[in-house]
């Protein structure tokens, strides 16, 4: 199970899709997924019921480390919409142990510590009574 | 095929205003329209092609070829953002050298400066990647500043390298009577700007502005009827770059594969460029670019704009002249247009006389639709004074 933890950033209960349930349900599970295609054996990101390398559908949801590193990253000093409030906060681009790179938030306590080639690990933010979204924090 | 010499941008327009509440979307479109028309000597009846990208309102092009009464028998709406019309340059171009059309506008309008568009923002993304990138607070400024920190950490570029780009457009803006920053400022200035999205500073952006501006593109034999001479079209690339299944790589931007493409076409080499105009929505977008079209190595831009390199008349690669969307104009957030009516007045010689440069004879211009850390279309023209 991913540790849930509560970074104080804005959540909101993921829209499903059809190509989209397999990889939030799992994160509802407390699993980090990652699509694979069982064609090419491609990890991609982001999720869809078909492999943008190869065409294949065959298509699997396998658990994957949740570890990387930042690739790059941003501290966004005044968000617009849910996040107008929540001060500065880091946007960043992840690479995974698996390859995919993700954009996603670093949560640091203090995000002027945050970059480039830091460690970082998968969290899951609660999100409503039953789901959670993804982020990551300093491994 | 090539469509090298078989079309000539024979009328170019920006419009003057910077803020038009006044003024609907189709109005402007309207007003920029009959403004290219009438620098090509030309009128809405002659002509046959028309382009437009996602500013265009209601039903696009179907919309605004009912409104302006035009009689088409080539449309077309590509939309690749900012960039949208320098790829319609090149459609254009392709479709008049195949006998298609003969006399194509483009046209652009864009209000969000009276609109209420946040800076930073043009609403949510919506296609099929958008959960997975609007969940986290992302916003267009941070896009950008992601390729920057990158380009920083493999290159060592840093901010005041950044803040050299916007000196030199400032540099420019301060003779553009029409600019919505004519004050010239310093990289200590640009640097003193608040942070918007690290490492991007609030000069390290380019301006909000309502504005607008078309283009006419004609046949060689139409050019030849009137009354001043065309810019000739010498080549075109246009190509995409995504996510890339998940590799993205931020480092470097579509116009790695236009540049060549419009390079080849000319049959020129980026040595030969006498002026650019280079899509400048953040200073960063201008830096991956002069590495990417070839004007200097890759990793080596932000040692290429230090010491007035891009300043006209005299700099290496003298750019945005007009001040370019860092400085003068950024219509619609949509800076393509104004690229291509720069480097048309480049080659006419009616630049203003302090930054017009001497003989110039080849110009390029480049832009960047999308964003430097998701999706981006870009487009290269390459134009020049030849004889139709």
């Amino acid at each position: 199970m991913i540790e849930r933890v509560a970074t104080g950033l804005p959540t909101r209960e993921p829209a499903r899709t059809l190509e989209t349930a397999p990889f939030w349900d799992a994160i509802a599970q407390g699993r980090f997924v990652l699509p694979h295609c069982e064609e090419c054996g491609e990890h991609f990101w982001y999720p869809r019921r078909f492999c943008p390398y190869c065409s294949s559908t065959s298509i699997a949801w396998p658990d994957v480390s949740g570890r990387g590193t930042v690739y790059s990253f941003t501290i966004i000093r005044k968000g617009q919409g849910p996040y107008k409030d929540v001060g500065p906060y880091v946007l960043a681009i992840v690479e995974l142990e698996e390859g995919p790179r993700l954009m996603t938030n670093v949560a640091a306590t203090d995000p002027e510590t945050v970059h480039v080639g830091q460690a970082v690990r998968v969290v899951l933010d609660p999100a409503g009574d039953t789901d959670a979204i993804f982020r990551f924090v300093p491994a | 095929m090539s469509i090298r010499g078989k079309a000539f941008i024979a009328g170019a327009y920006e419009h003057p205003r910077r803020l038009m509440p006044d003024r609907t979307l189709a109005e402007i479109h309207a007003e920029v329209a009959l403004g290219a028309l009438a620098d090509a000597g030309l009128s809405m009846r002659d002509v046959d092609a028309y382009f437009c990208a996602g500013d265009a309102p209601g039903f696009g092009g179907l919309s605004m070829a009912d409104y302006l009464g035009l009689n088409l028998r080539h449309l077309d709406s590509t939309e690749t953002g900012g960039s949208s019309y320098l790829l319609h340059v090149g459609h254009a171009a392709a479709a008049i050298a195949t006998g298609k059309a003969h006399v194509a506008l483009i046209t652009l309008a864009g209000n969000p400066r009276s609109g209420g568009t946040p800076p930073g923002g043009s609403g949510a993304i919506v296609g099929p990647e958008g959960i997975f990138e609007n969940l986290w607070g992302a916003q267009i400024a941070a896009y950008y500043a992601m390729a920057a920190r990158r380009h920083m950490h493999e290159f060592g570029t840093t901010s005041a390298q950044l803040a050299e780009i916007k000196v030199a457009a400032s540099l420019h803006a301060q003779h553009n009577p029409h600019a919505m920053l004519p004050t010239p400022v310093t990289v200590d200035e640009v640097l003193a700007s608040p942070l918007v999205a690290d490492p991007l500073h609030r000069l390290d952006c380019c301006v909000i502005t309502d504005g607008g501006g078309a283009l006419v593109m004609v046949s060689p034999e139409i050019a030849r009827t009137l009354a001043r001479p065309g810019v000739a079209v010498l080549g075109h690339g246009e190509a995409v770059k995504h996510t890339d299944r998940g590799r993205l790589d931020l480092t470097y931007t579509a116009a790695a594969w236009s540049g060549p493409k419009a390079f080849e076409e000319a049959g020129v080499t980026p040595a030969d460029i006498d002026y650019a105009s280079i899509y400048d929505s953040f200073t960063i977008t201008v830096l991956q670019c002069i590495e990417d079209l070839g004007f200097c190595a890759k990793g080596e831009g932000g040692r290429f704009v230090l010491d007035g390199g891009l300043v006209a008349p005299f700099g290496t690669l003298p750019f945005n002249t007009d001040g370019g969307g860092l400085c003068n104009n950024h219509p619609g957030n949509r800076g393509g247009m104004t690229k291509v009516i720069e480097a048309v007045r480049q080659v006419r010689g009616e630049a203003h006389p302090a930054v017009q440069v001497p003989n110039c004879e080849l110009v390029l211009a480049h832009g960047t639709g999308g964003s430097l850390a998701t999706r981006m279309g870009s487009a290269t023209v390459i134009l020049g004074r030849q004889d139709a």
